[in-house]
């Protein structure tokens, strides 16, 4: 690869961090630990030998679990962090926004800190003048500029440190999380803002928990897990697999949960009601069997339903209405259902179950999210819930 | 800390509007805003002008007393306001140094830099009262520009010094606090100079070895009046007289190492 084309290099990148174990940093602390020949601290290691390259024009994804050593990662490559070994090179002007309104000062006018901020991104006196009716204009903030920041909202604050943001002239810029705030309406805006950056053939590195995100913007991807990395590629398997491995400690932790309600929670009704499904991870040609257990405590004849959630919508409801479920008193009964992947669309699922009394369809016992699974492909074609097919016809 | 470095564009932006922003919270929810910069020193001067002219008489040998001692504070609070900014500053700004990567030392030099502005109010405020009091003024007066940028060097280096160090131990504020309490009456303020001659003029010597000293008496025999004991009227060795500007250097060279050393590490200790 010729060395022009690469906006990013990074070559086994180790950063560990020494904890102070009671954390005091003072001298009396210093001096008893000399004197018991003790450390004090504890090593706690985020990124161990990491090594990934960055073309230019890429917008590239990194995922991982919280503690994973994404954010280092990140302070890393913007240099606010010195690398304990290992080499982190940046071709061009890095411009990073690990936070937004970086040195914002409630004290100061809304006006005040557009020209503390700018002069952050590197922008002059004279060059903030020229753009600050840009920024005024994105963020509607007309009559409130004179006004001291601790006066606005916190919604105000991202949407002033946001249209300076993306006033900013660089060639590579480093996003956290910057989806992560902000309602509907300012997602839409960061989408948009995103679009434009592609269009611009910027080099962009998105840190972010959002896998639609990556897959709808990135065209390369990386994992990391425990300060290494795990796989690094295509934005859709990487999404996929950041997927899977949160099921896995989702699922350990509603098990406990689970547990603990089974155990004080005295429905008179059904006890044991759990859900099983038989893989995690599935591609769209698959068929998922979801199995439901439970024990009836009083004698009705019941039914099962279940909502199928993806991004917190119900995607799909069924209930077992048509059929006759084994109703006997004080045994545990299974029923299962074949699931056609067929018509859904890739992405992360998760099952709401339910118990009713089948005649009056009262409820008298629900689980939320008691399973999850991924549904994978690897296009970028379709979206939203339902699956497509590419039936298109070129008429005219 | 390259010197392209220092000048370089994007450096300057930021320390100049650093600079505006320390200058904009100092007197931020005061009714009489800056204009403290200015009645500041002018209450000072009334009260010394009281308690050492009228009541206690000390210094009764020296012209233009009341003058003499404002100089001496106004510089001596230069000082202490300047060390003491210093030393807060890179804590105080530690949300900053966690998110963006700058040079380091453009928030200890603009730290430093508004308490230099309001030195210079302050010493047109002295200005005004060296004029009402006749003090008959020699082209000798010019020399107080390079001895404030002397004591501006002394105190930056003294700042980067502390500021690093206070990243790692925060007890260092309170032993300066100690330490400035002490060298107040160490440094020849309050009292002339003569006092300690009279005992002992190699005593007289050491004390006018520190920095400060040197240059609170050098600004008053500029400004105020040529009967002031100056480490040049007390000692004729060469090597005796450049004693405070050798420890300049060496607190300068000493501390832009520890300093340069230690801000690599600053985003992740504080």
């Amino acid at each position: 690869m010729k060395k022009d084309l690469i906006a990013i290099k990074v070559e086994g990148l180790t950063k560990s961090f020494k904890i102070p174990l009671d954390g005091s940093s003072g001298i009396k602390q210093k001096i008893i630990n000399i004197t018991r020949n003790k450390k004090g601290y504890r090593k706690f290691t985020p990124l161990n030998d990491i090594s990934f390259t960055i073309k230019k024009g890429e917008f590239f994804g990194i995922v991982g679990k919280n503690g994973s050593g994404k954010s280092t990662l990140l302070k890393s490559i913007a240099g606010i962090y010195t690398p304990e070994k290992g080499a982190v090179h940046v071709n061009g002007l890095l411009v990073p926004f690990i936070e937004l309104g970086v040195g914002f000062n409630p004290e100061l006018t809304g006006r005040e800190n557009v020209y503390l901020n700018a002069a952050l991104l590197g922008f002059s006196r004279k060059e903030t003048v020229n753009i600050y009716k840009d920024i005024v204009d994105f963020a509607e903030l007309h009559e409130f500029m004179e006004e001291q920041l601790k006066n606005y909202s916190s919604g105000m604050q991202v949407r002033l440190a946001f249209s300076i943001a993306i006033q900013a002239k660089g060639d590579v810029l480093l996003l956290d999380e910057v989806l992560a705030v902000g309602d509907a309406a300012f997602q839409q805006k960061c989408f948009d803002y995103f679009e434009y950056l592609k269009k611009e053939n910027k080099t962009i590195i998105l840190v972010t928990h959002s896998m639609d995100a990556v897959k709808r913007f990135c065209n390369r991807a990386m994992l990391i897990e425990k300060g290494r990395v795990k796989i690094i590629g295509d934005p859709a398997e990487v999404a996929d697999q950041y997927s899977v491995d949160n099921i896995d400690v989702k699922h350990k932790k509603n098990e406990a949960k689970d547990k603990d309600k089974d155990n004080d929670n005295e429905n008179e009704y059904v006890s044991e009601l759990s859900a099983s499904i038989d893989k995690d991870g599935y591609e769209r040609n698959e068929t998922a069997k979801l199995t439901l257990t439970y024990r009836l405590k009083s004698n009705f004849i019941p039914a099962v339903g279940l909502t199928i959630v993806k991004d917190g919508r119900s995607a799909a409801e069924i209930n077992s209405r048509p059929i006759n479920i084994p109703s006997q008193q004080n045994s545990r009964h299974s029923v299962s259902l074949d699931i056609s992947l067929n018509n859904f669309t890739q992405g992360l699922y998760s099952i709401d179950i339910v118990v009713f009394i089948k005649d009056t369809m009262r409820i008298v016992e629900s689980r939320r999210k008691v399973v999850e699974f991924v549904v994978k492909d690897d296009d970028r074609v379709h979206g939203g819930v339902i699956y497509l097919h590419d039936d298109w016809v070129a008429v005219d | 800390m390259k010197l392209s470095n220092i000048i370089s564009r994007k450096n300057r932006i930021l320390l100049a509007e650093l600079v505006r922003t320390d200058f904009k919270l100092r007197y931020q929810a005061s009714t009489l805003g800056y204009l403290w910069s200015i009645l500041s020193p002018l209450f000072l001067f009334a009260i010394l002008y009281i308690v050492f002219d009228k009541f206690l008489g000390i210094g009764k040998g020296i012209e233009h007393f009341p003058v003499y001692l404002l100089l001496g504070i106004v510089l001596w609070r230069f000082f202490t306001e300047a060390t003491n900014n210093g030393l807060k500053a890179i804590i105080q700004r530690g949300s900053l140094i966690r998110k963006i990567n700058f040079p380091k030392y453009i928030i200890v030099v603009s730290g430093t830099v508004s308490s230099f502005i309001n030195l210079l109010i302050n010493l047109g405020v002295v200005l005004v009262f060296i004029l009402i009091n006749n003090v008959e003024l020699t082209w000798s007066a010019l020399l107080i520009f390079p001895l404030i940028i002397e004591l501006y060097v002394f105190a930056l280096s003294i700042a980067f010094l502390l500021s690093a160090m206070n990243v790692f131990f925060r007890d260092i504020s309170y032993l300066w606090d100690i330490f400035l309490q002490a060298a107040f009456y160490a440094t020849p303020i309050l009292y002339p100079v003569a006092f300690i001659l009279n005992k002992s003029e190699l005593a007289a010597q050491i004390v006018l070895f520190n920095p400060v000293a040197q240059v609170i008496q050098d600004s008053r025999f500029a400004l105020v009046t040529k009967n002031t004991d100056t480490l040049w009227s007390i000692s004729n060795n060469a090597i005796t007289q450049m004693v405070p500007f050798v420890i300049i250097v060496i607190t300068l060279i000493a501390a832009s190492l520890y300093f340069k050393k230690k801000s690599k590490l600053f985003a992740e200790f504080i």
